[in-house]
C-alpha cells in the first residue's frame, strides 16, 4: 500500500516529464517516421536547446523569447545535418553523428558565454526563485496556474494543431511523399532534398524547444542532458504506435500517440526507479524497451504473417 | 516536340563494370507522336528514357523538350515537362498515402510547392470522375491508402497521375512488364485512351513486339545503345512481326533479334 502510494504520489512528476519529452518524440516521428531517416542529430540540438534557453533566462531574458531562440537554435542544428546529407552526399545516419559531435563542443561554449570566469561550462542553473521559468517540476503538485502540466498540455496541443495544419499544405505533403517514396516525389517535381532538409530543421527545432522546456522543469541545462534522447524519443514514438495505432488513425491522432508513448515511458520509468532500480540503469532499461519494441512488429510479420494471403485475392479479384 | 541530338551515356567509366549503354542516340518525336521502344536486354531502352527523364545527367549531346534545353536541368526540374509510368508498380506512387492525395502531389507536378492546402474539395470531385475512366472501382476508394491496391491498380493509377496535368511529353518504361497479362492488357488499353484524348507526345517501351506493332504511329527498335530501326506512317500500320524482325537482322546484320525478342 505504501508502495502503491509512493508511486501515485510520483505520478505527476512522470506526466510532466512525458509530456516536455512527448514534444521531443513528435520532432523523431517527423524524421523516423514521415521523413524515413533516423536523425541522431537530436542528442546535440535537445541540449543546444536546452543551454539556449537557460543562458538566455540566466541573463534575465523573458522565457517565452528564450524558448523561441532555443527552437531556432535546434533548427539550425537541423539545417547543418540537412545540408550534410544533400550537399556534400554524406549519409544521414552518419550528418546526425557528425552535428551531434559538434554539437557538443558548441554547447560546452554557449553555457559559458557572458561568463569571464570559464571559457566552456557543463552545466548552467536556473531557479523557479530567481528566475522567471514558464514551467518548473517544483509546482508539479501545485493546483495553481503555475503547474507545469497546464502549460506543457497547452504546448503539445498548439504543436500538434501547428504541425497537423502544415502537414496538410502543398509543402507538407511534398514532404510526406520524399519520405514515402523518393522515386515519385521527383517524377512529380518534388525537390526531395530540399524536403528532407525542410524536415530535418522542424524536427530539431521541435527537439530544442522540448531541451527548453526540460531545462527549465528540472532547473538546470547540462551538456549531457540529451545523451539517449533519440532512443527515449525512439521508445515513446514505438510505444505510442504499438499501443495506439489500432485506435489512432487520424495524423493529429498519430503525434499525439507519441505524446502518449512518451507519458507511459516515463510512468515505467518511474515504477522501475520505485522498484529499487538505480538511475544509472534506465539506459540499459530503456535500450531494452526499444529493441522489445522494434521486434514485436517485425518478428509479427514474419513469423505470424497472414495478411499476405488475403492480399493477393484481392488483386485477382481487382485486377 | 522531344529532341535529342547525340547523347552518350557510360555507366561506372573505368571500372570492370563499365557500360557504355547510349552511343549517340538522335531523336526527335513531333508533337503528338506515339512512339513504340523495342530492343533487346541492355539495348539501351530504359536508358534512354531515363536519360530524358533526367535520373542522371548524360555525358554528351543535349535534349530539348518543346524549345526548351533540359538537358542540365535536375530530375524533378524536369518533371514540369514530364509524366512518367515506371516498370515497377511500386515506384510511380506514395504507398502509405492516400489516392487522392497522390493525385494531388500528381497535380501539382511542375508548380510551386505552397503552404496552401494540399488537397481541396473541388479536387476531390474531379478525381473521383477521373478515376471512373479506369474502371476499377477506385472512384470509390479516395482515401484508401495506394498500399492496400494491387499492383495492375497502382500502375493504372500511376499512368492517370502521369497525365493529370497535360504533360509536355509521356515517358512509359514497360509499365505493363510487371503485370499479369489480363491486367497487362486493361491498363494497355488505359494507356490507349489517355493518350488519345489529349494527343499526349508518348514514348513507350514494351518487350512485346506485338504490342509495340498494335499501337502508336511510328516504332523504334534499339540495339547496343542507339536506334537500329525507326519505321513510321504507312509503313508502320502494315508492320508484322516477321517483317520488323527481318528488318532488324537487315539493319544490324544480326539475328539476335529472333533470341532476345521472341522468347520475352
Amino acid at each position: 500500500m505504501d508502495f502503491l502510494l509512493s508511486f501515485l504520489n510520483s505520478m505527476p512528476g512522470a506526466v510532466g516529464q512525458g509530456l516536455a519529452w512527448g514534444v521531443m518524440a513528435i520532432g523523431v516521428y517527423i524524421t523516423y517516421r514521415i521523413l524515413d531517416v533516423a536523425d541522431l542529430t537530436v542528442d546535440g540540438s535537445l541540449a543546444t536547446g536546452g543551454a539556449v534557453c537557460a543562458l538566455l533566462i540566466s541573463m534575465g531574458a523573458n522565457p517565452w523569447l528564450a524558448m523561441l531562440t532555443a527552437l531556432l537554435a535546434g533548427m539550425l542544428a537541423g539545417l547543418a545535418t540537412g545540408l550534410f546529407h544533400t550537399v556534400c552526399g554524406i549519409p544521414a545516419i552518419l550528418s546526425g553523428i557528425l552535428t551531434q559531435l559538434a554539437l557538443y563542443s558548441i554547447n560546452l561554449r554557449i553555457m559559458a558565454i557572458g561568463d569571464e570566469s570559464a571559457k566552456t561550462k557543463n552545466s548552467l542553473a536556473i531557479s523557479v526563485d530567481r528566475h522567471d521559468l514558464l514551467v518548473s517540476s517544483r509546482n508539479i503538485r501545485k493546483l495553481t496556474p503555475e503547474n507545469p502540466i497546464l502549460l506543457l498540455v497547452v504546448l503539445v496541443v498548439v504543436v500538434i494543431a501547428v504541425l497537423y495544419w502544415f502537414f496538410g499544405t502543398e509543402q507538407g505533403s511534398a514532404l510526406r511523399a520524399t519520405g514515402s517514396n523518393g522515386n515519385m516525389a521527383r517524377a512529380q517535381g518534388i525537390n526531395t532534398n530540399v524536403s528532407k532538409v525542410l524536415g530535418l530543421v522542424v524536427s530539431n527545432g521541435l527537439v530544442a524547444l522540448a531541451g527548453a522546456l526540460l531545462a527549465q522543469y528540472q532547473g538546470s541545462a547540462t551538456v549531457d542532458m540529451g545523451r539517449g534522447a533519440i532512443v527515449i524519443g525512439l521508445a515513446a514514438v514505438i510505444i505510442g504506435e504499438v499501443l495506439l495505432s489500432g485506435v489512432f488513425r487520424n495524423f493529429a491522432l498519430k503525434l499525439l500517440a507519441c505524446v502518449i508513448g512518451a507519458i507511459i515511458y516515463y510512468g515505467v520509468i518511474t515504477l522501475v526507479l520505485r522498484l529499487g532500480l538505480e538511475t544509472t540503469d534506465l539506459k540499459l532499461l530503456t535500450a531494452l524497451v526499444v529493441a522489445v519494441f522494434l521486434t514485436i512488429p517485425y518478428w509479427k510479420g514474419r513469423y505470424f504473417s497472414k495478411a499476405v494471403k488475403p492480399a493477393k485475392k484481392e488483386e485477382s479479384a481487382h485486377a | 516536340m522531344l529532341d535529342v541530338k547525340n547523347i552518350y551515356k557510360t555507366f561506372n567509366p573505368g571500372t570492370v563494370n563499365e557500360k557504355t549503354a547510349l552511343r549517340g542516340v538522335s531523336l526527335t518525336l513531333n508533337d503528338g507522336d506515339f512512339v513504340t521502344v523495342i530492343g533487346g536486354n541492355g539495348a539501351g531502352k530504359s536508358t534512354l528514357l531515363n536519360a530524358v527523364a533526367g535520373v542522371w545527367p548524360v555525358d554528351e549531346g543535349c535534349i530539348s523538350i518543346g524549345g526548351v534545353d533540359v538537358t542540365k536541368l535536375p530530375e524533378h526540374k524536369r518533371a514540369k515537362y514530364i509524366g512518367r509510368v515506371f516498370q515497377d508498380p511500386m515506384m510511380g506512387t506514395a504507398a502509405t498515402m492516400q489516392i487522392e492525395e497522390n493525385m494531388a502531389l500528381a497535380a501539382r507536378r511542375g508548380r510551386v510547392r505552397t503552404l496552401r492546402p494540399g488537397i481541396t474539395r473541388d479536387e476531390r470531385d474531379h478525381y473521383r470522375e477521373m478515376l471512373k475512366i479506369l474502371d476499377l472501382g477506385l472512384e470509390d476508394r479516395l482515401t484508401s491508402k495506394v498500399g492496400l491496391l494491387s499492383g495492375g491498380q497502382r500502375q493504372a493509377l500511376t499512368l492517370l497521375m502521369a497525365a493529370l496535368r497535360k504533360p509536355d511529353l509521356l515517358l512509359l518504361d514497360e509499365h505493363t512488364a510487371a503485370l499479369d497479362p489480363k491486367t497487362a492488357a486493361k491498363v494497355l488499353d488505359a494507356t490507349e485512351r489517355i493518350v488519345q484524348k489529349d494527343r499526349l507526345t508518348t514514348l513507350m517501351i514494351t518487350h512485346n513486339m506485338k504490342d509495340a506493332i498494335a499501337h502508336g504511329n511510328r516504332l523504334i527498335m534499339m540495339y547496343e545503345g542507339n536506334i537500329a530501326l525507326d519505321i513510321s506512317g504507312e509503313e508502320k500500320k502494315k508492320l508484322t512481326v516477321e517483317d520488323l524482325l527481318a528488318k532488324f537482322g537487315q539493319a544490324t546484320g544480326s539475328d539476335e533479334a529472333d533470341d532476345k525478342l521472341l522468347l520475352s
